[in-house]
């Protein structure tokens, strides 16, 4: 027998002659690989869990023993890896790039903070163990709590919120169980145009009539609007400080006191904190109630959409009516947890309580390790360096976009750009979905609602230089071609998993749950 | 500090790009009074990974852990065993490290996993239709009663007996706020459930009923008779599961004819964690679907023609209807829900019934046992993992005595109904596949000395 001597070929054909890509067979390209759904793949007879023999007893069930099949298939162990390894790899994430999605603060997420909360000391604890053998938790809870009222200047916090909007909640319904208190029974809520959506939606949801408040041509609330709307009918005043316009509301102290003189309280919307943590404390601006999240400021993992935590810090005025339960220090060292059981005559004002068990503890653990691995000087540093990366941004572009505001002075943490300028036909859309071909995740569009086609940029303080001017090189090339009106923008994104989908088809005919094809056929 | 990129030089470079003398200048529109000269006094300055994890993992060892003792807990947290890979996937940075998927085109992961979720979940529950997740099964309940308000435009919501404490509570909350009107009784510790007392209370009036399947105390009712009573009013039957593993054993609520099903998703694929975060479980009807809250996901093609996944019918949704959206609800419980995804995937229609069948039976054998101890008797005649025991003494008592024995020896109804002493003796007792027959033995030896 003889040996072939020829061996592979080791360079590749040059490139102008190489093959056009073809379509696969599978529709995989390589790294990228389709995956169907799990009921597609999956079996109601594989697992990927071994039980030990169930022992024989006599069912107690009584009549309802389930007979029928629900319908739920099982893959193998390593079928399942693979399934969600392969969709993982169809998301955008800030561990791939910068993602400068305005208002949503997605800045790095520390692994330690991972490891921690897994101790078992504190992610296999019983929420209703006695009290006695869950101190460190309580501690926990009881130190973090400390630093959020430090931080803010603040008197009390309520820890408990799931989430920035069930903050708000717990926010106004403070302010109502107050002003009830003083037999006042106040209709109005006012919320500034720019402001988040959850915050008319929470003050609708309490009860309360909204009414919205202008905004000034800089971007800021309109301070004799507001003014003269204050009124005995006005319950609080929800203000967004640094504001959704990425802007400080210089007024804010003015605001305050205007409000604090006609019985009325300030609710400030803490999802930007982050811009002024460790330089401002909301406290010595007069606010009475602001929600912070953990996920946005304290860097807890977004998710995917949550879970989330919304502590909310109160002035002395509104701390007595905050919810059950919370935690107390006492003489001794111990720490309680006043829940119904032990409440007793303690915070009889109390508006009670807003979900079950303690609060968000795995966000709490997770939190904790953040503050303290950046101490008072680090977390200074990062409201300064999102500062400086938002204006660095801001002042890098404002040539090629309109930045509505520029002129007014310093962005915070977030830079806001308009889609004005932009050939007939081009929107904010088309830049969004050019930026995702580029690698980055497109910033907030379309928010606030009190610019035209508004992009929202906000980099974070844990981007680079290198990766900022990356972006920036990137978003002035596309800026360029929407205001040249090129036309292949328009069929952006080209690289992505998808292309433009179809939310309209989505809306009308919804499909939100899988059937078998030929029930799916039947339904139609 | 480690988690901050910029250099002095970088920062010195943007500074003159801006056109900033100094980093004050960029915070020139915080009034002078309000603005802070350096670091807040009394605070520590930063730390090394080292010495966080120190500290933290000092205060972790003041807990005493699930694992380390005989563990009996339930009453709306159950622990159960996690596999591995579950914790490993939702770990992935492109699962973590993302946010809610308004950018489609990038969030197909997300998406499908939320569009698999949804229907692992309406199937489970036994509805056409369910949502992304909501903050916790508590706050899914409130929503639940919300949502029947708007369908039935009547505002007189009632409470079976048998529903979770806390979950009464938080309705009772947001009631005083909305002007719901909410009947609730605290339940009596007997072997029947409140169904009937709950039919004769049904009226013109009535929007929904609301109850827990397996109850508070463990117990379970056939909800067909109230569902046909709350239909026959016009009123809606809202059904809370806290165990969701029991529908692996036991006919689900939606069969059963209820209209709205919620629950608690904590049991499968996420831990204890002292009570949160958990995962919000909401299901319903397909005709009520555009009075549901929260987030949902749906299927569609892209430009090529494709399928793919899109966040949809966000009309409802405060971002797009601000004060006239169904919820106030933004941000859900999208890892949690990753995670009670994976582990059902992983468990299977197969996997899931051997859970429930091993929780069942080592249930059984628990309640038979402990029965036998002097001064306790078993209320339930029907449970599934989780049953209540009447004691010879107050069970807050017993539950701290025997934690400081290294028993965590169940839930206090004291604790749970402060305002009830009438049944201040019982103490409700979970049995999953975590409890072995050695810590049954230890529960049951332990019992019997403090009831001596």
């Amino acid at each position: 027998m003889t040996m072939l001597k020829e061996g592979r070929p080791t360079a590749p054909i040059p490139v102008e002659d190489a093959h056009m890509a073809p379509a696969t067979v599978t529709g995989n390209r390589a790294l990228m690989l389709e995956e169907k759904l799990i009921f597609e793949i999956g079996s109601n007879d594989t697992t990927g869990v071994d039980f030990a023999v169930v022992p024989e007893v006599a069912s107690r069930l009584g009549t309802l023993a389930r007979t029928d099949a629900i319908g739920l298939p099982g893959l193998s162990e390593q079928e399942t890896v693979r399934h969600y390894t392969r969709l993982s790899r169809q998301n955008y994430a800030i561990d791939l790039g910068l993602f400068p999605l305005g208002s949503c603060t997605m800045k790095h997420n520390p692994r330690l903070n991972e490891k921690v909360a897994r101790m078992p000391g504190f992610a296999d604890v019983h929420p209703l163990q006695p009290q006695s053998t869950v101190q460190g938790a309580l501690g926990v809870i009881n130190e973090l709590a400390v630093w959020l009222i430090q931080l803010t200047g603040m008197h009390g916090v309520a820890m408990t919120p799931k989430a920035g909007a069930h903050g708000e909640l717990c926010g106004l319904l403070c302010i109502r169980a107050a002003l009830e208190a003083r037999g006042d029974a106040r209709q109005v809520v006012l919320v500034p145009e720019s402001a988040h959506g959850t915050n008319p939606a929470t003050a609708a949801f309490c009860g309360y009539k909204v009414e919205d408040i202008p905004a000034t041509p800089d971007g800021r609330v309109d301070l004799e609007a507001l003014k003269a709307r204050l009124g005995p009918d006005v319950a609080a005043v929800m203000i967004t400080n640094p504001n959704t316009c990425g802007l400080f509301e210089r007024d804010m102290k003015v605001i305050s006191d205007a409000v604090h003189a006609v019985g009325a309280f300030v609710y400030c919307d803490g999802a930007n904190f982050n811009a002024i943590v460790g330089r401002v404390r909301p406290g010595d601006l007069g606010v009475d109630a602001m929600h912070i999240n953990l996920h946005k400021t304290f860097s807890t993992p977004h998710g995917g959409g949550g879970p989330g935590s919304g502590p909310v810090v109160l002035s002395e005025a509104l701390s007595p009516f905050g919810p059950l339960p919370y935690t107390a220090r006492m003489a001794d060292g111990t720490i309680h947890l006043i829940e119904e059981e032990n409440v007793g005559e303690e915070m009889p004002q109390s508006f009670g309580r807003m979900s079950a068990f303690h609060g968000q503890m795995g966000m709490f653990t997770r939190a904790l390790a953040y503050i303290l691995s950046h101490g008072a000087d680090g977390l200074r540093q990062v409201a300064e360096d999102a500062v400086l990366n938002a204006n660095y941004i801001l002042r890098s572009l404002e040539d090629v976009l309109d930045a509505p505001f520029g002129g007014s002075g310093p962005c915070m943490h977030e830079a806001l750009f308009s889609d004005k300028g932009f050939a007939d036909g081009f929107t904010t859309l088309d830049i969004a979905k050019g930026l995702i071909d580029e690698g980055f995740h497109p910033m907030t569009m379309y928010f606030p609602l009190v610019v035209h086609g508004a992009m929202l940029v906000e980099p974070t303080e844990t981007e680079s230089k290198a990766a900022l001017d990356q972006f920036i090189l990137a978003l002035r090339s596309l800026a360029q071609r929407a205001k040249a009106g090129d036309d292949a923008l328009k069929g952006a994104p080209y690289h992505a998993p998808r292309r433009r989908l179809d939310e309209t088809l989505a809306a009308r005919k919804p499909v939100l749950t899988w059937s078998e094809p030929e029930m799916a056929q039947a339904a139609e | 500090m480690r988690y901050l990129p910029l250099t002095d030089a970088d920062r010195a470079e943007m500074l003159s790009v801006i056109g900033a003398a100094s980093i004050d200048d960029l915070f020139i529109d915080v009034p002078a009074e309000a603005r802070l000269p350096g670091t807040i006094p009394g605070l520590p300055d930063h730390a090394s990974e080292l010495a966080v994890e120190r500290h933290m993992a000092k205060l972790a060892r003041q807990n005493l852990s699930a694992g380390e003792a005989p563990f009996f807990l339930g009453a709306g947290a159950y622990k159960h065993h996690v596999p591995a890979s579950v914790d490993h996937l939702i770990q992935r940075g492109e699962f973590l490290t993302a946010y809610t998927p308004y950018q489609p085109e990038i969030a197909q992961g997300t998406l499908q996993v939320l569009f698999e979720f949804q229907t692992q979940v309406a199937r489970l529950l036994g509805c056409d239709v369910a949502n992304a997740s909501m903050y916790d099964g508590s706050t899914a309940c409130w929503e639940a009663i919300g949502m029947a308000r708007r369908i039935t435009k009547r505002g007189k919501a009632m409470l079976s007996s048998g529903l979770h404490p806390h979950y009464v509570s938080v309705a009772r909350t947001m009631a005083k706020f909305t002007g719901d009107d909410l009947a609730y009784a605290t339940p009596e510790l007997g072997s029947e459930s409140d169904i009937n007392a709950l039919i004769a209370g049904i009226d013109k009036d009535t929007s929904c009923v609301v109850v827990q399947y397996p109850d508070i105390l463990g117990r379970i009712a056939d909800l067909t008779p109230l569902a046909d009573a709350a239909h026959a009013a016009g009123a809606l039957l809202v059904a809370v599961v806290t165990e969701p593993v029991a529908l692996g054993a036991i006919r689900s609520p939606g069969e059963m004819g209820a209209d709205i099903v919620v629950g608690e998703g904590q049991s499968i694929g996420v831990g204890l964690q002292f009570g949160g975060p958990y995962l919000g479980l909401f299901a319903c009807k397909q005709k009520y679907v555009r009075q549901m809250p929260g987030r949902l996901c749906g299927e569609t093609v892209d430009a090529a023609g494709k399928r793919g996944f899109v966040l949809t019918l966000s009309t409802r949704e405060q971002h797009i209807r601000r004060e006239k959206a169904t919820s106030n609800i933004c941000t859900n419980s999208g890892l949690c829900a990753l995670a009670f995804s994976v582990h059902m995937t992983l468990l299977g229609e197969k996997g899931l019934r051997q859970l429930a069948g091993l929780n069942h039976a080592l249930a059984v054998q628990a309640a038979d046992r402990l029965a036998k101890v002097p001064g306790v008797s078993l209320i339930n005649s029907s449970f599934f993992n989780e049953f209540t025991l009447s004691l010879s003494k107050d069970a807050r008592e017993v539950v701290r005595n025997l934690a400081d024995k290294g028993v965590l020896g169940g839930v206090s109804l004291g604790r749970l109904f402060p305002d009830a002493p009438e049944i201040g003796n019982g103490l409700i007792v979970a049995v999953t596949e975590t409890v072995t027959p050695e810590d049954i033995e230890t529960f049951a030896a332990a019992l019997e000395e403090e009831l001596a």
